[in-house]
């Protein structure tokens, strides 16, 4: 009997794939429906942060930072100002701090909204997208009294942030956080005892903690596979020691319970916003050193001194001392850390971006194989990743 | 916990005495150069042993000196989630000398080395699959070196009669601006001109 040879079929997958969450390009190597191997192809987004990084002032530099993870871009600018302040030395008085854990955890929420949306219409939801992007909307606005920009804030400065909230901004805050618990529930109610939705997602791209190390996993991720891990609790920084908030952790690591973990989460977000506005200190919102931060505006129409400075700040910008830290906070996504190295002039010498989903998405391969092709689009939006900050 | 970092900083240079060049606690964080040769050893080493448990390996990144006799550094960012500490390896390599690859201890150094062969080229011997990572499959150079221009050397475009995309060398319509704003009285040394001169004369004088 002649044996005819079967050969393993190529897919290309994405970039222009609406399940593939930006551009993703992917080659998938198949033996017949179930995959062999994933190959993912990145970087059709680089847009050379890091490089341009190299040549901004620190201040000039916060707006790239927004443009990586577009989908939360508070969270990123958070890492490099903790950095450059670790290596300035300064301390941020305590209403800075709160101003910035509040609009982290908003970021943190629009994360989650966007992604758990868009993960339901990846595998068969349409109605989340719909409703989602109504409470982002809102959030948006938040965003926008605070500094005037809907999405990329540069709200977050060296030394504090741009400008304190608006009268009423707060309240309004808090009005709405007591509504969108309502819909966390509905939005509940159309997946997680979904009949399809589990169908897609349970037992699908299970990841065991010993895994996760090896691949570099943080954030929910990490967390949906039973460790119980956040950089808010375990090296807190700004206010985050002094809230009280729970980690939700889950058990099996499928994209099922990382579904459920940033549900979870999202509830604990609203904790902590809650905390932030009740406990919001008074007081400046940026370190009262004009060579960090630029005087106020009216200062500079009538002190000479004022003036130098907002000039010097804005031309020249500060210089930051010899020295080079790792600073790490829990993005939405994961652990998202700034490896800045200061040479003592006003440009970072070297700045690496290190981005959680650089991490995840090379864990596509191990997800993926011995799955069906169906399933690759249930894992890709199960680990969350966005190529403005896989690609820089 | 910086008393504990300097404990740990006294056990890892005791453990690795042949290894270990140069250690120290900065800002806070814990930073350890080791000879190239031996990075393999003491990545295993900090996984396995149980005072380190550094389990994660969070970030590989290169860092160029343009100035230095080895130019390139690589910094390896390892987390211990069992003891919530963070350490930083830095070996040191030119653009001659390849790294041994890490992959075998951690999987996730796969993609972060292919970064930095892409950004920096620095060939890391026995890496599985060293192809670019950011950059487009045909690019030439290495982009984040220090003597990279921030413009590049070629720009794309798509080219309506060969119906494809076509590089071109960058045309730029406007000059490329930077801006010194570091103050002549602080920040980096100015050399006047005429300066050298002196100096030079001076030493031949000696």
């Amino acid at each position: 009997m002649a044996q005819s040879e079967i050969k393993n079929y190529n897919v290309n997958f994405g970039p222009q794939h609406p399940a593939a969450h930006g551009v993703l390009r992917m080659v998938l190597e198949m033996d017949g429906e179930v995959i062999d191997r994933a190959d993912p192809h990145i970087g059709l987004l680089h847009r050379g942060t890091e490089k341009l990084i190299e040549h901004k002032t620190y201040v000039q530099s916060v707006p790239y930072f927004d443009r990586l993870d577009y989908v939360a871009p508070q969270n990123q600018e958070h890492a490099f100002v903790l950095a450059t302040e670790k290596l300035l030395g300064i301390e941020i008085p305590p209403r800075a701090k709160y101003i910035r854990v509040l609009y982290a955890e908003i970021g943190r929420i629009l994360n989650h909204i966007l992604n758990i949306t868009s993960y339901a219409i990846d595998v068969g939801a349409m109605t989340p997208m719909l409703w989602g992007f109504e409470e982002r909307e809102v959030l948006m606005e938040f965003c926008e009294r605070a500094c005037g920009a809907r999405m990329h804030m540069n709200y977050f400065r060296p030394g504090g942030v741009a400008s304190d909230l608006p009268a009423g901004l707060t309240e309004d805050i808090k009005a709405w956080a007591d509504n969108y618990v309502n819909f966390i529930d509905d939005l509940e109610t159309l997946l997680t005892e979904n009949r399809i939705f589990k169908q897609r997602t349970v037992d699908i791209g299970v990841i065991s903690a010993e895994q996760c190390f090896e691949w570099g996993f943080s954030g929910p991720n990490i967390r949906a596979s039973g460790v119980p891990w956040d950089l808010r609790k375990s090296q807190p920084y700004d206010a985050y020691a002094e809230i009280d908030f729970d980690i939700p952790v889950g058990v099996n690591g499928d994209c099922y319970e990382r579904y459920l973990v940033r549900v979870m989460e999202m509830r604990e977000s609203l904790k902590i916003i809650h905390q932030c506005v009740d406990n919001m200190p008074g007081g400046p919102c940026k370190v009262d050193d004009n060579k960090v931060s630029p005087p106020h505006r009216e200062n500079m129409k009538t002190s000479m001194e004022s003036l130098i400075h907002h000039f010097k700040l804005f031309t020249e910008g500060f210089h930051v001392p010899v020295g080079e830290t790792y600073t790490a906070v829990e993005a939405p996504k994961g652990e998202f850390a700034v490896y800045l190295i200061a040479d003592g002039t006003n440009k970072p010498y070297r700045c690496k971006i290190r981005a959680p989903g650089f991490a995840h998405l090379q864990a596509m391969d191990f997800l993926s194989k011995g799955h069906m092709l169906a399933d690759v689009c249930a894992n890709i939006g199960s680990i969350d990743i966005v190529f403005g900050e896989i690609d820089r | 916990m910086d008393l504990d970092l300097q404990e740990l900083c006294e056990y890892i240079t005791d453990a690795l005495s042949n290894d270990v060049q140069d250690s120290g606690v900065r800002l806070g964080e814990l930073e350890i150069t080791v000879k190239r040769a031996s990075i393999v050893n003491v990545l295993t080493f900090l996984r396995d042993d149980a005072n380190c448990q550094f389990k994660q390996l969070m970030d590989v990144c290169g860092v160029d000196y343009p100035d230095r006799e080895l130019r390139f550094c690589i910094v390896y960012n390892l987390l211990s989630l069992v003891h919530n500490r963070r350490i930083r390896i830095k070996i040191w390599t030119d653009d001659e000398e390849p790294v041994d690859t890490v992959v075998s201890v951690f999987k996730t150094a796969n993609w972060f080395e292919r970064e930095v062969w892409d950004l920096f080229g620095v060939y890391f011997s026995g890496h599985p699959d060293l192809r670019r990572m950011l950059n487009d499959y045909g690019f030439e150079g290495h982009p984040l070196r220090k003597d990279f221009p921030l413009t590049g050397y070629v720009e794309v475009r798509y080219d309506d009669e060969q119906k494809r995309v076509v590089y071109e060398p960058v045309k730029l319509t406007q000059d490329f601006r930077t801006f010194d704003f570091l103050s002549p009285w602080e920040g980096a040394p100015r050399i006047l001109p005429g300066d050298e001169k002196a100096e030079d004369t001076g030493e031949e004088a000696s």
